[in-house]
């Protein structure tokens, strides 16, 4: 991807990252998630009936690479199954480990195709992959 | 000043978080491979030529500290593992003691995480209540608000000397003398000052001091509390073993060896006593005052200059010490660390373990530089001219 549209999807999702404010409503699963190597601290809360995700919505203060990643994420994974949305994590996840994935998937996340040769911003990458990992493992009780 | 001292300085750095840790000169690093190389052995046990002169060193080193602090004696002179370790231990080995449910101890919200997390667990187990001192409106602790939050249940001051984001100056000499008429106990954090101003244990009047090596040039993993003797002699240990015994009995009957050692068990960090005992004379050398003296006018510098930068929001610009809180406007602080660290400016961002100062301030993170004595004019243009192009930060960190 050419990097000046890269930065533009990226920045556009940082100064106005969308499904930003949490809910008051208890049929949303809800956690904080914050890393250990940095000081990004987001809340992030996800409603899903029927197997579907219906709305992920998050807040907090993280950093450019953090926020756009969530902003990008929850656009992706509403309206999809839970079953498809770990499919999108693994190959997202997969995508920063630098191994085969699954490019048509992921859509817009191919963005931090390059996140990998930063290290330091890999868990900023990574945050909401894991966030709402937690979360639907809280879902299947696990 | 001495940037030649610093190996670390000759790969064309800036080097600005200091109140995390510094760079060390090359004398402390020799002072502790002579001891890997030369003289490896264990202290107070051997009777060889090696022992010997290790033996020499770290008491030494007790000398050393009792001079730079202005103790009664080195007898008052305990080496632990840093601040964190000293406090947890005048917290659990003598208020746990000494204190009891409904005593009041207070604190600022400006304390780093080391100097509050002890007291709230003291307070969940015996039941002693915190208070917390108001701050002024540029978040410094006035001795006027110091008498103010006193009670006649207060028993315990427990301030940082200087606080390591805002960096304001407690007059500790002032609140010192009215702990003293009060009979109060006065522990100072000297992690951000000791390595930076002349600290005077009896002059300030102060029970408990405690600091770290590796913030003033010496090695990580060692630090001091510094006491009274009567109070270390009133003190528990809260680590059993080796050293610290006179005997100990098949009829669990024991008995302890006297301050400091009772406070030393099993093999103390030798090579990084001898590394601080080093590093506290180079510091000693170039002479506190002359160290403060450079970092507030520098600090200054910064100050004067930050200004002309319309996006710059400085949090403690009036506070007299080398540390400076600052965000770029609309810029996440940790995204401008990166970006600074693009162009080898090492800061460092976040809440810098004062998690309950955003209750003062208002603002969860900022951008901290913290200078010391081998930061210069320099530097500060460098940070001054990579800020001021910062309007291009996000072609930089993303």
């Amino acid at each position: 991807m050419d990097s000046n549209l890269r930065r533009e999807i990226i920045l556009d999702n940082y100064q106005h990252p969308m499904h930003r404010g949490l809910v008051l409503d208890d049929s949303y699963l809800k956690t904080n998630y914050n890393s250990e190597s940095c000081i990004d601290n987001l809340d992030l809360m996800m409603k899903v009936e029927d197997g579907i995700i219906k709305d992920i919505v998050f807040d907090g203060e993280a950093c450019a690479i953090s926020t756009s990643a969530t902003s990008i994420f929850i656009r992706s994974l509403i309206g999809k199954s839970v079953s498809e949305a770990k499919n999108i994590i693994r190959n997202y996840q997969n995508m920063l480990d630098e191994v085969e994935y699954d490019k048509e998937l992921l859509g817009e996340l191919v963005v931090y195709d390059e996140i990998s040769r930063q290290p330091n911003r890999m868990n900023c990458a990574l945050l909401p992959s894991r966030a709402i990992t937690k979360m639907i493992e809280e879902l299947e009780g696990k | 000043m001495h940037r030649e001292d610093f190996p670390m300085l000759n790969s064309d750095i800036v080097y600005f978080d200091n109140g995390a840790t510094t760079l060390k000169p090359n004398c402390v690093v020799r002072s502790m491979v002579d001891y890997y190389t030369k003289h490896t052995s264990n202290i107070h046990r051997g009777d060889y030529d090696a022992a010997i002169t290790t033996n020499k060193l770290y008491d030494e080193a007790r000398e050393v500290v009792r001079d730079f602090i202005n103790c009664n004696s080195s007898k008052e002179v305990v080496f632990t593992s840093g601040t964190t370790a000293s406090i947890n231990m005048v917290v659990f080995g003598y208020m746990k003691k000494h204190l009891k449910r409904g005593d009041e101890i207070l604190l600022t919200k400006s304390e780093h995480a080391s100097n509050v997390l002890p007291w709230i667990k003291l307070s969940e187990e015996i039941g002693i209540v915190i208070k917390y001192i108001p701050l002024n409106e540029e978040f410094a602790l006035t001795v006027d608000n110091v008498i103010k939050s006193i009670h006649s249940n207060t028993k315990v001051i427990s301030i940082a000397h200087v606080t390591n984001v805002i960096g304001d100056v407690r007059n500790i000499e002032a609140i010192g003398q009215i702990c003293k008429e009060k009979g109060i106990l006065f522990h100072v954090d000297g992690a951000q000052s000791v390595p930076h101003m002349k600290v005077d244990f009896r002059k300030c009047n102060i029970d408990f001091l405690s600091f770290s090596g590796h913030k003033m040039l010496g090695p990580t993993g060692v630090g001091v509390l510094v006491g009274k003797y009567n109070l270390l002699e009133d003190m528990d240990p809260i680590f059993f073993g080796g050293g610290m015994n006179q005997f100990f009995e098949a009829d669990n009957r024991y008995e302890f060896k006297n301050s400091p050692v009772k406070f030393e068990a099993g093999t103390p960090p030798i090579a990084e006593v001898i590394g601080l005992k080093r590093a506290i004379e180079y510091l000693m050398d170039i002479g506190m005052d002359n160290i403060h003296k450079h970092e507030v006018e520098l600090k200054k510098y910064m100050v004067s200059e930050l200004e002309k930068i319309p996006n710059i929001v400085m949090y403690n610009k009036n506070s007299d010490s080398g540390i400076l809180a600052f965000n770029i406007m609309d810029v996440f602080s940790q995204d401008t660390s990166i970006y600074l660290n693009h162009y080898k400016i090492y800061v460092r961002a976040g809440n810098h373990c004062t998690k309950m100062l955003k209750d003062e301030i208002n603002i969860k993170n900022t951008v901290r530089v913290s200078m010391y004595l081998y930061n210069n004019k320099s530097d500060v243009d460098k940070l001054i001219h990579v800020l001021k192009q910062s309007k291009d930060i996000f072609k930089i960190v993303i």
